[in-house]
């Protein structure tokens, strides 16, 4: 695991302790006006050289948006984003459109080597598919023949656009409607790129597919959007990374994934989101509003999302299932750590529609400094739901008497068949598991990183092993400087 | 937004058209309290679905009845149950019924009392639009004082509806407070007639000080058309304890909120309640406890059952302030349906703000088990019985903390009737 080795090197260097993406790439990039209108849809849509659906469908989206209002109810607090005060499209000047790794820029991947995602050793050594998404663009994504020998689909969304328009068409906005929400419907109007996964019927997906989201320029939103479409009988494993440059200024990222399991399917899709969170007294940092969701269409299918969230200033998310298909399974497995001034709303919905669905929550809070941490999810089971079945564990830890840690879990259940477990429980690290670390030579810190890795433990063995030790240490390097 | 408005205007009317003539309209303090809780009604108007803490109980139907105001006693007394407790304050259709009560020393019906309650009532009140519109309605009540150091054993509130022919709503204001290390056991019940429409919508304003202990048991049997929405206001000082069970087995719609603060170290809540929701029944429990003072312990455990086409809901918040340092919280709340057609809505929440705390919660939803149920048949235990049993053996965690006699019989009394009527 060259690339992951890679990665703890970089961060253990990072003496500073601080958010060690913070650099910015140089790039001659390419912005649309600043501010948000329908000719901003148009303009982004002619970028891209859309055809004539795709633009009535974003216009229609950016109509609807006008009307709606930011939602309140989550608990975060901060100053209205100033949506004209924004780019919203953003894209590193390329003559060409890159080929092969051969034909892209240089400088953009050395930037991805410093983020330890080096595409070229990855394509050679490490066996996972890459699609580089760098303000509103793919610049490149690795091992495409490989896999379309397989007859899977991997490509930026704008390329699937004009390669696959039908399947394109056929899903997109059919999980998340353009209405869905505030920021839904926001992503609907303006998204510039993101990752298409299509895996045709009985394939398993031979490695992991994996998109990297990296926010480069000043004042611009991304907006990417992912649709994964899993045919009857595939597999797939999916991860996303995501990092910023460190930067003043509040940055907003709305994205929207989409997941689709036909029967038998599997979509395991794993995230470990390191946006830049802010520095210590809170300045800065991205605006996460993100809309997850999979529709377990199939009988039988099966999605699992697993997140570890340590980065961004405000995370506003919930990884959700629609179980549709008799005997479909939803998961969700989810760290999220909040320190300093970092606020976080996160949970996951369950909606319960097939009979004999089956659900699984665990969700691990960690709230230090003056970090706010919310668990926040919604278990529904419809009449017809019958044998439906869902356990929710929601677990908080406590690191310093500033922070909080809220649990909001909602339970709707219509169907007398249905079994429904849910616990939550808060309580800071014991006084006698630090002395008992300490009495065996570890620091303060290595002992806080140790007890903490052991309460995310059953999320963390949920990531693919490529994600795993890189998600260890980013649980302790977000914490530092918390303890003492 | 219209439809709450439009809800309100009925009460706001009434208010405008009585507030010369509703006790203490002449002095100033309470015509200035009702003239603010009906400002704060005005801008709030029945709560709607869109408010967060409203979103699952519907209070639409509540807008179309049209309440008008109780008539005057009649003087035929109504059949009420035996008294059981040595003491009893009873009012009919939310008025003090003085034949039919027998009061301690310490207590008074709150339409004689009133000017004496000045900076205790509405002392506890919360901007809830619930409690505003009782304010700013209020008849009477009742005010009971037990003194520091006195055990006053067990004392009975009943509040009875009868048939008025029409819709009617009555809004009972209860100030109770407990001196440093008092006690008392408060078994307070609701009944309803049948056939009356009818909203009860009582506040109570509990103060428990220091080393004083309250033991609240409510026994809510209201009539099968009738509302009830009541909201119970407490804080408790260091030392003491405030317990509050709470059986929810009346009324068509009811919704019964309980907040409570811990204010001084080492202060305790229980918190325990059983809903039995039938055909056509809506019972809504919705608990706050405000952990505000360190070392304090608090327990709650909900169980609702479901038969037939009816809704139930929990939401239960836990507050633990930063101040509020060793924390002790725990909540359970559990649901069993036993019909297709019910509905059960949770949402325990806690909220933490101090890091040297314990706290949980847990919640499950399901139906009778058939293995159990298979095992007692097996013993030759016919279906229905084995039913009641397991439904029995549901309740139990919640019921079992009620240890007062008095209040044990009235509550088995209570449920074996529901279980009576409404088992299928």
């Amino acid at each position: 695991m060259p690339a992951v080795a890679e990665t703890i090197e970089t961060v253990q260097s990072a003496q500073e302790g601080g958010y060690k993406f913070g650099f910015e790439t140089k790039i001659e990039m390419e912005f649309a006006p600043k501010g948000l209108n329908e000719d901003i849809v148009r303009f982004i849509s002619a970028k891209k050289g859309e055809p004539e659906w795709l633009l009535e469908w974003r216009l229609k989206a950016y109509a609807m948006w006008l009307k709606m209002e930011e939602p309140d109810w989550a608990a975060v607090s901060y100053p209205k984003f100033d949506y004209q005060d924004a780019y919203y499209y953003a894209a590193p000047k390329n003559k060409v459109v890159p080929k092969s790794l051969d034909e892209v820029d240089p400088e953009l991947l050395r930037t991805y080597e410093k983020l330890g995602i080096p595409l070229r050793e990855q394509e050679r050594l490490q066996g996972i598919a890459v699609d580089a998404v760098f303000d509103s663009v793919s610049v490149a994504t690795s091992y495409k023949e490989r896999l379309g020998k397989e007859g899977i689909i991997f490509c930026s969304i704008s390329e699937a656009v004009h390669t696959h328009p039908e399947l394109v068409k056929q899903y997109l906005g059919s999980v998340v409607p353009q209405g869905d929400n505030y920021f839904a419907c926001l992503n609907s109007a303006v998204f510039t790129d993101g990752s298409f996964v299509y895996i045709p019927k009985g394939v398993r997906c031979p490695m992991e597919l994996s998109t990297y989201f990296r926010i480069n320029a000043q004042n611009t939103g991304q907006f990417e959007r992912t649709l994964i479409v899993a045919e009857a009988g595939s597999h797939v494993s999916y991860l996303e990374g995501c990092t910023a440059p460190q930067r003043d200024e509040n940055q907003m990222h709305a994205a929207v994934v989409e997941l689709v399991a036909m029967d038998d399917a599997t979509i395991k899709y794993s995230t470990v989101q390191n946006w830049y969170p802010g520095d210590a007294e809170g300045k800065g940092g991205i605006y996460n509003f993100v809309t997850k969701r999979g529709a377990c269409r199939g009988a039988r299918s099966k999605i699992s999302w697993t997140q570890v969230e340590t980065g961004s200033a405000i995370t506003w998310k919930y990884p959700s299932c629609i179980l549709q298909g008799d005997d479909s399974v939803g998961e969700f497995y989810s760290v999220a750590i909040t320190n300093n001034r970092q606020q976080a709303d996160t949970g996951t919905k369950m909606w319960h529609i097939g009979k004999n669905t089956r659900s699984t929550i665990v969700s691990k809070g960690i709230s230090a400094g003056h970090g706010q941490n919310t668990y926040r999810g919604l278990v529904k089971i419809s009449p017809k739901a019958t044998g439906a079945r869902n356990f929710t564990q929601c677990d908080s830890l406590l690191i310093g008497d500033q922070c909080g840690a809220h649990t909001v879990p909602y339970i709707e259940n219509r169907c007398a068949s249905a079994k429904i477990e849910h616990e939550a429980t808060t309580s800071r690290i014991a006084e006698d598991q630090l002395f008992y670390c300490r009495a065996r030579g570890l620091n303060q810190e290595e002992a806080v990183g140790l007890i903490v890795n052991g309460f995310c433990r059953e999320v963390l063995k949920e990531l693919p092993m490529e994600f795993a030790v890189e998600a260890q240490k980013l649980l302790a390097i977000s914490l530092e400087g918390s303890v003492g | 937004m219209n439809t709450m408005v439009t809800g309100a205007a009925s009460f706001l009317g009434r208010f405008e058209g009585l507030r010369e003539r509703l006790p203490g309209g002449r002095t100033p303090w309470v015509a200035k309290l009702r003239a603010e809780a009906a400002e704060s009604f005005r801008a709030q108007g029945l709560p709607g679905r869109r408010i967060e803490a409203w979103h699952y109980t519907d209070l639409g139907v509540l807008a179309q009845l049209g309440f008008t105001e109780a008539l005057t006693l009649a003087d035929e007394a109504p059949a009420l149950p035996p008294t059981r407790a040595a003491h009893r304050a009873v009012f009919v259709d939310g008025r003090f019924a003085p034949a039919l009560s027998l009061l301690p020393p310490g207590a008074a019906p709150l339409s004689e009392a009133l000017e004496a309650t000045e900076g205790r009532l509405g002392a506890l009140a919360q901007n809830l639009p619930i409690v505003a519109l009782n304010t700013m309605l209020f008849e009477d009540g009742l005010v009971l004082d037990v003194p520091a150091g006195v055990d006053a054993g067990e004392m009975e509130l009943l509040s009875f509806a009868t048939h008025a022919g029409r819709a009617i709503a009555f809004h009972p204001r209860h100030l109770i407070r407990l001196g440093e290390g008092a006690k008392l056991t408060l078994i307070d019940t609701s009944l309803g007639e049948a056939e009356a429409t009818y909203l009860h919508n009582p506040v109570y304003e509990i103060a428990v000080a220091e080393g004083a202990t309250l033991s609240h048991i409510r026994i809510q049997r209201e009539g099968r058309a009738g509302f009830q929405l009541s909201t119970v206001l407490a804080t408790v000082q260091a030392g003491g304890t405030y317990d509050n069970f709470t059986l929810n087995a009346g009324g068509r719609l009811v919704r019964n909120e309980i907040h409570v603060a811990l204010q001084g170290p080492k202060a305790a809540c229980h918190m325990n309640g059983a809903q039995l929701v039938a055909e056509g029944q809506h019972a809504d429990t919705t608990t706050f406890l405000d952990h505000a003072a360190p070392d304090c312990p608090s327990r709650q455990t909900y169980k609702t059952v479901l038969a037939g086409r009816s809704r139930g809901v929990f939401q239960g918040k836990i507050l633990v302030r930063q101040a509020a340092q060793r924390t002790d919280g725990y909540q359970m709340n559990q649901a069993l349906l036993l019909s297709d057609d019910a509905e059960i809505n949770a949402k325990p929440q806690l909220e933490i703000y101090a890091d040297d705390v314990k706290c949980s919660h847990g919640a499950t939803v399901g139906a009778l088990d058939e293995a159990q149920l298979f095992y007692l048949r097996a013993r030759g235990i016919p279906a229905s019985i084995a039913r009641a049993m397991l439904v029995e053996a549901f309740l139990t965690e919640a019921i079992e903390g009620v240890t007062n006699p008095l209040a044990q019989e009235a509550l088995s009394e209570a449920i074996s009737g529901w279980w009576q009527k409404e088992a299928v």
